[in-house]
């Protein structure tokens, strides 16, 4: 219990600094904006209603994951300021009680992000889904946890390193490869009616699984690395 | 050991030769592809030893993990291994990936087919690129507590990459080496030579790059000492 008070505590201050900034959400808000954008540009989506319905669970993801890695490096630099990273190192709460705190705080910045994008990007797209729509219930938040739990740890490695900005990617995008592959496998399914998404849900279902207690696992080897 | 070392180097280099004149002049040309085939000698076994480094990698960072508080001495041999263990993986997996383009062109008709086993390897591949880039830009004393964590995470991920093999329709020929369809009898000879070859040649690399980073920790251990002292 008192762990997850501890993670509690560690989310509500990553909520309030967001609230009070509001540096990631309007940051990635814009950025998966212009992302959507750019791809509608570089073809016609209203002209080729079956293209569209077959590319655009791929560009939805392309752009929350490009915009969340953006979000991720900004949330471990609120910690460096002030070394705030080495009271937690000092601290004697549970080290991975932060990672989830900060993770599932990522998870609601991303979702926001998710609910204010998917109504542009049905008009953009001039979307109509063949599919059951209401998988997307179950797709998005465990497209978005595989992404966001992967990216906090991985953001978390890359915190003294030369070039942040670089390894974050580096990292994170050949690691989360199969879970890229699953939610737009998924998400394509659900659009474009074709086939049906379980198979792929309960693959991202195994990946969540799997990663989450890596992550947990060796996350307090990461904050004590040196 | 340097002498065991050269000794295993000459062995290995032998068994390459012998392996490439089995393969080229003795082993029969195959009934439908022709003396295309031939390069099956080298892509097979190079793929398979570049499917054991990756493993040796990740165990050589667990257990660097484990002891690199309590045993330091052994936690660098263990990280100098890792390193080498991941050179040489990018190195066989882009052999791999090299040669099978190389057959691919002509049997298929195309260079690349994003089909599940060419996919799965090429993530190998990028796997371990992004290990190695990770591990030069991160600073000083963490990198290698960083690598070998990323390395922990390659290796989790690498069975749940291939595991896509069983849902995405696959292209790529079925193994050869056992059911139908197998290999005839007198090509088998060939095929384990260069097998041994490979893997021995694969394992020579291995040895003389962990000399190199264990030489390369020593020097840099001694400066920091000298820099103390003064």
């Amino acid at each position: 219990m008192i762990y997850l008070r501890t993670v509690w505590l560690h989310l509500r201050k990553d909520l309030r600094l967001e609230w009070r900034s509001r540096d990631a959400i309007a940051g990635m808000l814009f950025f998966t904006l212009l992302v959507t954008v750019v791809f509608a540009m570089a073809f016609d989506p209203t002209g080729f209603p079956t293209l569209a319905r077959q590319m655009s669970g791929g560009l939805l993801w392309v752009g929350l994951l490009f915009a969340a890695t953006t979000a991720l490096n900004i949330s471990w630099e609120r910690e460096r300021r002030n070394q705030v990273l080495d009271a937690h190192r000092m601290s004697a709460s549970p080290a991975s009680a932060l990672f989830l705190g900060k993770a599932l705080a990522n998870l609601i910045f991303v979702s926001v992000i998710e609910l204010a994008l998917a109504p542009v990007f049905a008009v953009f797209y001039n979307l109509h889904p063949l599919g059951e729509v209401r998988w997307l219930l179950l797709i998005l938040p465990l497209g978005t946890w595989a992404i966001v739990v992967n990216g906090t740890f991985f953001a978390a490695l890359g915190l003294n390193s030369r070039n942040r900005e670089l390894m974050l990617p580096a990292a994170l995008f050949p690691i989360s490869i199969p879970a890229l592959l699953g939610v737009v496998q998924a998400t394509t399914g659900v659009i474009t009616g074709d086939f049906e998404p379980q198979l792929w849900i309960r693959m991202l279902l195994g990946f969540d699984v799997i990663f989450t207690t890596a992550c947990i696992l060796l996350f307090p080897t990461v904050l004590h690395a040196e | 050991m340097k002498r065991l070392f050269f000794i295993l180097c000459a062995f290995s280099v032998a068994l390459l030769g012998f392996g490439f004149y089995e393969a080229v002049f003795v082993a029969p040309v195959e009934a439908t592809m022709g003396p295309v085939y031939r390069i099956f000698y080298w892509h097979v076994p190079i793929n398979i030893s570049a499917e054991v480094f990756p493993y040796v990698n990740m165990v050589a960072s667990i257990a660097f993990l484990y002891f690199r508080r309590t045993r330091v001495a052994l936690a660098e041999k263990l990280d100098a291994l890792a390193i080498a263990t991941a050179e040489v993986t990018v190195l066989y997996v882009g052999l791999g990936l090299a040669t099978g383009m190389l057959w691919g062109r002509p049997v298929w008709g195309i260079w690349w087919a994003w089909d599940a086993r060419l996919t799965s390897f090429l993530m190998l591949f990028l796997l371990y690129v992004s290990y190695l880039l990770v591990r030069r830009f991160s600073a000083g004393s963490q990198s290698a507590v960083v690598a070998a964590v990323l390395s922990v995470f390659a290796g989790i991920d690498v069975p749940i990459v291939f595991m896509s093999i069983r849902w995405w329709r696959t292209q790529h020929p079925a193994p050869v080496l056992t059911g139908e369809g197998s290999l005839d009898p007198s090509m088998w000879p060939a095929f384990l030579i260069n097998m041994a070859a490979w893997f021995v040649w694969g394992v020579v690399l291995v040895w003389g790059r962990y000399a190199v980073v264990r030489r390369e920790q020593v020097a840099t251990e001694q400066i920091a000492l000298q820099a103390l002292e003064v």
